[in-house]
């Protein structure tokens, strides 16, 4: 039965970093759901959602963005002392996000570029993820994460379950769900054979690749898809923008750019 | 119903000639008789089985391209209905649906309330099933319904089901189904069997209840000359079949080899991304697990379509047992093409090459076997 005690409900807090908000939105968009999920647990901080902001402990903190900043460096370290489990949310926070494009760029330049007065800026020259920094506890994937996916892995918690996350590749969602391989098919380049599942492979439903927005499935064979990808006449500038995209900074897609490289 | 376990290859007699114009009839006589028809159409830019209604939605004049990790649509220069070999999808979804129900829990104020009540499984007729399909669908017979525990979601869609066959009148660069015996003729498994020739198509029944709807069709008398050109047409797919496989050694070649270096070699081009087992028509693996809502008060066990690809599917005590790609692509081989044997007494493998059209990088069984059987070979004459 639902918890209604509110002493005995999990405190939740939900924590942003270099980051869209866009996963904490998946969240608010639960609009069916958000009263149980509000009666499941006492939400003791969510600045996106409510000005109430209480100091924990925390039971489960969810966690949103990359680590960009040396405050951020630091208050990722007091977030890890506040709360007994960490959930990562999103590609920002399990890989480093978009923004870890500065990771093969001079970060010098970007804020000459982007800044007026740059001395005011104090940054890190990477994007990097949350479990680069402490120990995180469950990684959900995504850019956005799956807000069904993040409901059933909120919902395990709260009952004590270990949320059941699968690791294997988009190709196996494409067909369950009865679509017809977008590749093999059509000579769409698809990220689908080394990504991780839990978006329902959703892209190849609609005529184009999987863009790996999930990062990548568990051991994932990067290098056999690099060389299919190029034979089938995928070029590397199409390839690169695919492997650096939201995930870009997971070293199994580092080592694929680097290993294309290579082929040329 | 159990019409499937009892046909005979003796059943099966020639029942006329449907010509052309009237196929329509045959679809009209199985939607009269209750069922839903089931056949080929273009889809996504492949020919895929889905519901049909007329004749139209069938993909006529059009054929397939496949080789290894490439499968094209092409125009033909004939008006065939049946022109193409099998595509993406085979007859297992409906039979044994890639996502099901098996049972579910509701909380009450008296305990837990159970229920495995199935809805009622749809009757319909599959208008279009090739020899390799027949064996597929024979092979998983074997496995869900002749073995000591009956599947209780598969035998009532199986029970449900009238199969119109179609033998095959040309075939793919992927098909092999002449080396495992599985075809390209239909001879047993099926309610209808259809040839297609200029003009028409030769009607075979397999069944009582094919002979009913047989009954229904405006059938004409089949001439000899029919007969021969029915048998020319299906000469034709055997004789277009140039991929073999080599069944003979097969047991002890792939099981006394479990070590072999070969096994890492594949590795390095496998995804273990599961397309060869999805695609696969006699692939019966499927993961169970139980899921709540947000309340916990309703909870339902779900089955899915697994793969033993899939590194979560060996995983035990903390960790994965086949916790490498070699492993992984080593357990499918041997268990379609060896252990199968000693488990259910044939290959697991019909010879329908949709795992070789939809590996992305094109892994070929066929050719994996060869490397292994020439790589052993060269091993044991070599006197070093
Ligand atoms: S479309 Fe992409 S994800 Fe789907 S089966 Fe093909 S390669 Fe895999
Ligand atoms: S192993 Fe491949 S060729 Fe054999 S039945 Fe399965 S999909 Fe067809
Ligand atoms: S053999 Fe091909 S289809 Fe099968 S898991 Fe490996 S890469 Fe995927």
């Amino acid at each position: 039965m639902a918890v209604n005690d509110l002493k005995k409900r999990p405190r939740l807090a939900v924590f942003k970093f270099a980051s869209c908000d866009g996963c904490q939105l998946s969240l608010l968009d639960c609009e069916d759901e958000l009263l149980t999920v509000a009666g499941l647990v006492d939400i003791a901080m969510f600045p996106e959602a409510s000005s109430r902001m209480e100091a924990g402990p925390y039971d489960i903190a969810l966690v949103e963005g990359s680590i960009t900043t040396p405050h951020d460096a630091q208050r990722i370290q007091d977030v890890r002392k506040q709360a007994t489990t960490i959930v990562t949310i999103g590609a920002c926070a399990t890989a480093g996000g978009i923004q870890s494009l500065r990771n093969w760029a001079s970060h010098e330049d970007y804020l000459r570029c982007v800044y007026a007065k740059p001395e005011y800026i104090s940054s890190l020259a990477t994007s990097t993820a949350i479990a680069d920094h402490v120990r995180v506890d469950y990684e959900l994937r995504g850019c956005p994460v799956n807000r069904h996916q993040l409901l059933s892995a909120l919902t395990d918690l709260v009952h004590g379950r270990k949320p059941r996350l699968p690791a294997h590749s988009v190709c196996l969602d494409c067909k369950r769900r009865g679509t017809v391989c977008v590749e093999v098919a059509q000579g769409i380049p698809c990220l689908g054979p080394v990504t991780h599942a839990g978006c329902g492979a959703i892209c190849p439903a609609f005529d184009r690749g999987c863009y790996g927005c999930f990062g990548p499935a568990a051991q994932c064979n990067c290098n056999s898809l690099v060389t299919t990808l190029q034979s089938a006449g995928t070029t590397n500038d199409q390839l690169l923008p695919l492997l650096r995209n939201f995930n870009g900074a997971a070293p199994e897609f580092q080592a694929a750019v680097q290993f294309m490289n290579e082929q040329s | 119903m159990s019409h499937h376990t009892s046909i005979q290859p003796a059943d099966v007699s020639v029942a006329g000639l449907l010509r052309t114009d009237d196929l329509q009839q045959l679809i009209d006589a199985l939607i009269a008789a209750g069922y839903d028809v089931i056949g080929p159409k273009i889809d996504q830019c492949a020919i895929v089985y889905d519901q049909i209604t007329s004749v139209n939605q069938l993909p006529r004049g059009w054929t397939d391209l496949q080789e290894p990790g490439r499968y094209r649509l092409q125009q033909s220069d004939d008006s065939k209905y049946f022109g193409f070999a099998v595509g993406p999808h085979s007859w297992k979804k409906y039979l044994f649906p890639p996502q099901s129900i098996v049972s579910t829990a509701t909380r009450t104020e008296n305990g837990w309330q159970f229920s495995t009540d199935a809805p009622p499984a749809p009757r319909l007729a599959f208008l279009g099933v090739r020899a390799c399909e027949l064996a597929a669908i024979e092979i998983q017979d074997r496995v869900f319904l002749h073995g000591p525990w009956v599947d209780p979601i598969y035998k009532s869609r199986r029970d449900a089901v009238l199969i119109v066959a179609v033998n095959c009148t040309s075939a793919a660069s992927t098909c092999f189904c002449s080396s495992t015996n599985t075809g390209p003729r239909c001879r047993s498994g099926f309610d209808l069997a259809l040839t297609e020739i200029a003009g028409g198509f030769v009607i075979e029944t397999g069944s009582e209840s094919g002979r009913a709807i047989a009954a229904r069709l405006p059938l004409e008398s089949v001439t000899e000359h029919h007969h021969a050109e029915a048998s020319s047409a299906r000469a034709q797919a055997e004789a277009m079949m140039t991929r073999k496989l080599r069944t003979d050694d097969l047991h002890d070649l792939l099981l006394g080899n479990l070590k072999h270096p070969h096994w890492d070699d594949v590795a390095t081009r496998c995804l273990s991304c599961t397309n060869c087992t999805m695609v696969c028509p006699t692939c019966f693996c499927s993961t169970v697990t139980d899921v709540s809502d947000l309340t916990n008060d309703h909870v339902q066990r779900e089955r899915k379509w697994d793969s033993c690809f899939n590194i979560d599917f060996s995983y035990m005590n903390g960790s994965p047992v086949r916790n490498s790609i070699a492993s992984r692509y080593r357990q499918w081989l041997t268990h379609k093409l060896a252990s199968w044997q000693d488990q259910f007494g044939t290959l697991g493998c019909v010879g329908c090459g949709r795992c070789i059209t939809w590996c992305p990088p094109g892994i070929d069984l066929t050719e994996e076997v060869v490397k292994l059987r020439d790589a052993v070979h060269a091993n044991s004459e070599d006197p070093s």
